[in-house]
């Protein structure tokens, strides 16, 4: 082992570490926020609202990351109109296909959380808030969403952590984040064992910082005081 | 839309073989790993518990592309130093190897959870009235414990090997000529990204559909003569 040049290269891997970040952050921020509406419409009891955020879901659960980063990436080009239209310069930059096809993903998989989530909110309570006179999306606002955020917050920790590690594809639409820095100073240097050590640490150590973030903000939300009923 | 594929149809049919084969026999790694951590998690040596853990949090900390790369690329100047010591100087890692062995890597590390789980989830009782009997160690882990850890294990198994499933794209990074891999190749010379890559999507899907009527007929077969709870 080379260590001086793991120390030498640190400042980029750094770099690389913080697009990492800043994807996933953003990834898991508006996957969530497209996933509400998504997982309310999937615990839906009428299956015409059920079909569509299934069809989402199983589509974005049932493929590679990496081949919808192409999709998006690649693919997309194939299409006139999408060249000419008004989003192109978007469209072709790996950062913003990045984004979007790992927002998508997770999309979809935090859906799913959110479902389960809902469902496992005990009936009798739900039953309680329309009996003291809720109307129904006061019940789903008061009572319902904050009960399931609660229930599903450990899942959604471990699918912050899953894209933290999904988002090293990145790497194979050009993006310099942490593996992708990792290939380019290897492509210099000829030191892949040492390189890809280093990265790899700095992945353990993002996944350690996270844990514990959210184990603060299970604590702080009291996650373990509900779990009793 | 060109409904025989350019002809590549038989291209795409290849890759997904070899993804199937992929997948199966880092299935097969995988499940030895995770079966070998679990046991080394739950053994009363502390050596041995201190491994299981390292194993699978080092593993599970790290990306699954992560550890392709470093297996395909990493392992160059040992394989090499190997050949030269067994006189076979060319000697050097297949992509589809260094595929197994990482996929097989990943998995092992979640399933030694998955098996840990399900060891715990054994009274103690079972394995202390195999020790009553006379039963020798190996006996009672291959005879009465094992058999009744399946049932509890298949499903999250199954998960895992779903994510396997998905996870065999990567080693396409490497040169494996598997789905994904055929799909790139098909794009280059017919310029349809979209298409080829829409083909492969519903290879996975078809794929997923697939093991998971598998999985079904596992679990089905391993709960026979258990009732499920009215829950």
């Amino acid at each position: 082992m080379k260590w001086d040049v793991i120390v030498k290269w640190l400042p980029k891997l750094l770099e690389g570490a913080y697009l990492t970040l800043e994807l996933v952050a953003i990834a898991v921020l508006v996957g969530l926020l497209i996933a509400i509406p998504l997982g309310m419409a999937r615990a839906s009891r009428h299956w015409y609202v059920r079909a569509l955020p299934f069809s989402y879901i199983f589509f974005f659960r049932g493929t590679p990351l990496l081949l919808q980063l192409f999709l998006v990436y690649y693919g997309l080009a194939q299409f006139d109109a999408v060249k000419q239209g008004p989003l192109w310069p978007y469209l072709r930059d790996p950062y913003w296909c990045a984004l979007i096809a790992m927002t998508m993903h997770t999309a979809a998989y935090i859906a799913e959380i959110i479902r389960g989530a809902i469902q496992a909110v005990p009936p009798g309570e739900v039953e309680a808030a329309r009996s003291l006179g809720m109307s129904r999306a006061q019940t789903m606002w008061h009572i319902i969403l904050p009960r399931a955020a609660r229930i599903g917050l450990p899942a959604y920790s471990n699918e912050v952590i899953l894209m933290l590690k999904a988002s090293s594809l990145a790497s194979t639409i050009t993006l310099l984040e942490l593996t992708g820095m990792a290939r380019t100073i290897i492509a210099r240097t000829y030191l892949p064992v040492e390189i890809f050590f280093a990265a790899g640490l700095f992945y353990l150590a993002m996944t350690f910082i996270l844990v514990q973030v959210f184990r603060w903000l299970e604590r702080k939300l009291r996650v373990d005081a509900l779990q009793g009923r | 839309m060109n409904f025989d594929l350019y002809g590549f149809g038989p291209a795409l049919l290849a890759g997904t073989w070899i993804t199937i084969q992929l997948a199966l026999c880092s299935l097969a790694l995988g499940l030895c790993l995770g079966l070998a951590g679990a046991l080394a998690k739950t053994s009363p040596y502390r050596t041995l518990r201190w491994l299981g853990d390292a194993y699978s949090t080092m593993v599970r900390g790290v990306p699954e592309l992560l550890w392709v790369l470093l297996i395909y690329y990493g392992s160059v100047g040992f394989v090499r130093e190997l050949g030269e010591a067994i006189g076979y100087p060319e000697l050097e890692l297949s992509a589809f190897s260094a595929g197994v062995l990482a996929l097989g890597l990943c998995f092992g590390a979640y399933a030694t959870e998955v098996f840990r789980g399900a060891l715990l989830a054994i009274p103690r009782g079972h394995r202390e009235a195999g020790l009553a009997l006379g039963l020798s160690r190996p006996r009672i882990l291959f005879r009465l414990v094992l058999p009744q850890m399946w049932r509890i294990a298949i499903p999250g198994l199954g998960n895992l090997f779903m994510i396997l499933m998905k996870d065999t794209a990567l080693v396409s990074v490497v040169g494996l000529d598997e789905v994904m891999r055929s799909a790139q190749v098909a794009v280059t010379s017919s310029k349809q990204p979209f298409t080829f890559f829409m083909v492969a999507a519903f290879i996975y899907l078809g794929l997923t559909v697939l093991s998971m009527l598998i999985l079904h007929f596992f679990e089905k077969r391993a709960n026979r003569g258990f009732v499920r709870s009215a829950a």
